[in-house]
C-alpha cells in the first residue's frame, strides 16, 4: 500500500533521513519506533509532503507521492495525524472535525460522518461546541483522530499519540487505534513509546540516525534483546 | 431639539461615516496579518489605486449612460488584480525565502512604489472625483444628515456583516481560518494554503476599493499620497481593535472614526484653545498608545497561551 524506497531527507547540511526503505501493506499497523532526533517524525512528513525529500521514493496506491501536492495527498486517502496534534484551537470541536471533512467533494455525508466520530469519541460529542483550545491533551488527540477520520482515510500516519498523555489516557488512545485497525484502515505510527507501540503492530521498523538498523515482526523485535535494552528500559 | 445636541449628533454620525472607512480598510490590514503575519503597508495605497480607478472610470460610465457609481466594480476588480499582483510577485518569494524582516521591508518599498508610480503617471497634484452619488439628504428636525453619510455607514455594516459571516460559515471562510491558525494541519486536512493566501490579499484589496468609493463621496479628490495617512490611520485601528481579528477591525474603525471627529469639534473648547483641533490625528495615536499600556494585545485581541 505504501512503500518507501531509498528515502533521503536533509534540513540544509544536516542528513535526517539517510537512504530508508519500508512498506506497509494494507490492513497493517507498522510502528516506527526509535529516539528522539532518529528521523521518525520526518518520514511521516516527508510521506505527505510537508517536507521536500532529497532522492529516493514515494508510493502510496500506486500514486508517486512525492510529485503529488501535499494538500492533495488527503484525497487519495491518507491522512496524517501531526506530532502535538496541531487541532485548530480557535474553532470548536465541530468545526474541527467538519475542516477534516473539507477535502471531500461530497459533503452530504457529513452528520453521518460527524455521528460515526461522535461513537467512536462520545467525549468529544459532549464538547462539540466548545473551543478546542480548550480541551485536555487527550481529549485533542482524539480531536485530531477524529478529524483525520473524517476525510474517509485508507490509511493514517500517526506520530507521537501518546505524548504527553496519562497512562490511562495513552491506554485509551492505542485501544482506539486498534479498533480503527479493525475497521479496515492502514496504520502506520510513530512513537517514542516503544512497548505500547510493539504490543499492538504487525511489523515495525527501529530507526536510528536516520537509518533503520532493525525491522521484523513486532512480537519478535519486542522480546529481542538489543531492542529490550535501547527501547524498551529492561 | 438644542443646536449642541445637533452638532453632537452629526459629529457622531461624521465619525461613524470616516470610522466605517477605516474599518473596511482596518480588515484588509487585519486578515494579511491574521494570516501570513504580516504587515502589509501597501494596502493603505490599494485605496490610492481604488481612487485614480474611480476618478478615470466614472466618466466613461456616465457617458455609457450609466450611474456614476457603477465604476466601482471595475474599480474593485482593478484593486483585486493589483492585490494580487503585490502578493505573487513580491510577497510569495518573499515569504518562502526571506524572514518577517524582510517581508516587512517589501511590504514598504511596494507601498513607495505604488505611491511613486501614481505620481509619475498622474503627477502629484490633488485631482478631482467626479461627483458618485445624487443622494437626498436625511432630515429630522433641524438635524441633516447627508445621504452619502447615511449610505457609507449602511454599506459598511453590511460589508462588515456579510465578511463575518463568510469567515465564519462559508467554505472558504474556514479555510482561512484555519491557515491562519496552522499552516501545516491546514495543508493535512487538504487546504490550498497558497489559493488561500490570495484570496485573502483579494477580498483586502477588494475592500479597499469599496473604502475608496466611501472615502471618495465624501472627501471628492485624489492623490498620489492619499492612502498613506488613511492606511496609518486604518492601521492604528485594527492595532487598537487587536490585529487579527475581524470584529477588531471593525469596533477599531469606528473608534478611530468617532474619536477623530469629536476631538476636531470638541478639543479646542474643552481645553480652552491650548489644544487645537489640528492635532486630532495626534489625539488618534495617543489613545492607541494608551490602550495599547493598558491592553497589549488591542480590545478584541485574544492572547492564547500555546500549549505545548
Amino acid at each position: 500500500m505504501l512503500k518507501i524506497d531509498n528515502l533521503n531527507v536533509s534540513y540544509g547540511a544536516i542528513d535526517a533521513v539517510k537512504g530508508i526503505s519500508l512498506t506497509v501493506n494494507d490492513g497493517e499497523i507498522v510502528s516506527l519506533i526509535g529516539a528522539n532526533g532518529a528521523g521518525k517524525t520526518t518520514t511521516l512528513h516527508t510521506i505527505t509532503g510537508l517536507v521536500p525529500a532529497k532522492s529516493g521514493s514515494i508510493t502510496f496506491d500506486g500514486h508517486d507521492l512525492l510529485n503529488t501536492p501535499s494538500n492533495k495527498i488527503v484525497t487519495l486517502g491518507m491522512a496524517h495525524i501531526p506530532e502535538g496534534r496541531h487541532v485548530f484551537t480557535r474553532m470548536s470541536v465541530q468545526e474541527n472535525l467538519e475542516m477534516g471533512a473539507y477535502s471531500l467533494k461530497d459533503q452530504s455525508g457529513l452528520q453521518k460522518d460527524l455521528d460515526r466520530v461522535f461513537g467512536l469519541f462520545p467525549r468529544l460529542k459532549e464538547r462539540r461546541h466548545q473551543l478546542a483550545g480548550t480541551l485536555s491533551g487527550g481529549e485533542q488527540q482524539m480531536l485530531a483522530m477524529g478529524r483525520a477520520l473524517m476525510s474517509h482515510p485508507t490509511m493514517i500516519l500517526m506520530d507521537e499519540p501518546s505524548m504527553g498523555l496519562s497512562p490511562l489516557m495513552v491506554k485509551e488512545i492505542f485501544s482506539i487505534i486498534t479498533r480503527l485497525h479493525d475497521q479496515g484502515i492502514t496504520v502506520l505510527l510513530v512513537e517514542q513509546n516503544a512497548k505500547m507501540a510493539l504490543s499492538i503492530a504487525d511489523r515495525a521498523y527501529v530507526l536510528e540516525t536516520g537509518r533503520i538498523t532493525m525491522q521484523g515482526d513486532a512480537d519478535d523485535l519486542l522480546h529481542d534483546e538489543k531492542v529490550r535494552k535501547a527501547y524498551l528500559g529492561a | 431639539m438644542d443646536s449642541q445636541i445637533i452638532l453632537f449628533i452629526s459629529q457622531i454620525f461624521n465619525g461613524l461615516k470616516i470610522g466605517s472607512v477605516y474599518s473596511l480598510v482596518a480588515l484588509g490590514y487585519t486578515m494579511v496579518y491574521g494570516i501570513i503575519r504580516l504587515i502589509n503597508f501597501a494596502h493603505g495605497d490599494f485605496i490610492m489605486v481604488g481612487s485614480y480607478a474611480l476618478m478615470l472610470i466614472i466618466p466613461l460610465m456616465i457617458a455609457m449612460g450609466l450611474p456614476a457609481w457603477t465604476a466601482i466594480i471595475p474599480a474593485i476588480l482593478l484593486c483585486v488584480a493589483v492585490g494580487i499582483i503585490v502578493e505573487k510577485a513580491a510577497y510569495k518569494p518573499v515569504r518562502e525565502k526571506g524572514n518577517s524582516m524582510t517581508a516587512l521591508i517589501t511590504a514598504i518599498a511596494m507601498s513607495l512604489l505604488l505611491e511613486n508610480g501614481a505620481q509619475a503617471v498622474f503627477g502629484a497634484d490633488y485631482q478631482t472625483v467626479p461627483t458618485i452619488f445624487h443622494l437626498p439628504s436625511l432630515s429630522l428636525g433641524t438635524l441633516n444628515i447627508s445621504g452619502d453619510t447615511v449610505l457609507t455607514i449602511v454599506l459598511g455594516i453590511v460589508i462588515m456583516v456579510g465578511l463575518q459571516l463568510f469567515v465564519k460559515y462559508t467554505k472558504h471562510g474556514k479555510a482561512m481560518r484555519a491557515v491562519s491558525e496552522d499552516k501545516e494541519a491546514s495543508v493535512l486536512m487538504g487546504i490550498n494554503v497558497n489559493s488561500t493566501i490570495t484570496l485573502t490579499f483579494a477580498i483586502g484589496a477588494g475592500l479597499a476599493a469599496v473604502a475608496a468609493l466611501m472615502y471618495c463621496a465624501a472627501y471628492p479628490q485624489v492623490s498620489p499620497m492619499m492612502g498613506a495617512m488613511l492606511g496609518l490611520k486604518a492601521f492604528v485601528a485594527a492595532v487598537l481593535g487587536g490585529i487579527g481579528s475581524i470584529p477588531g477591525a471593525m469596533i477599531g474603525g469606528i473608534s478611530i472614526g468617532i474619536i477623530e471627529s469629536l476631538s476636531k469639534a470638541y478639543i479646542d473648547t474643552l481645553t480652552g484653545g491650548i489644544i487645537t483641533s489640528a492635532f486630532s490625528d495626534a489625539i488618534v495615536f495617543a489613545i492607541l498608545i494608551i490602550v495599547l499600556l493598558v491592553k497589549p494585545t488591542g480590545i478584541m485581541g485574544k492572547n492564547v497561551g500555546e500549549k505545548v
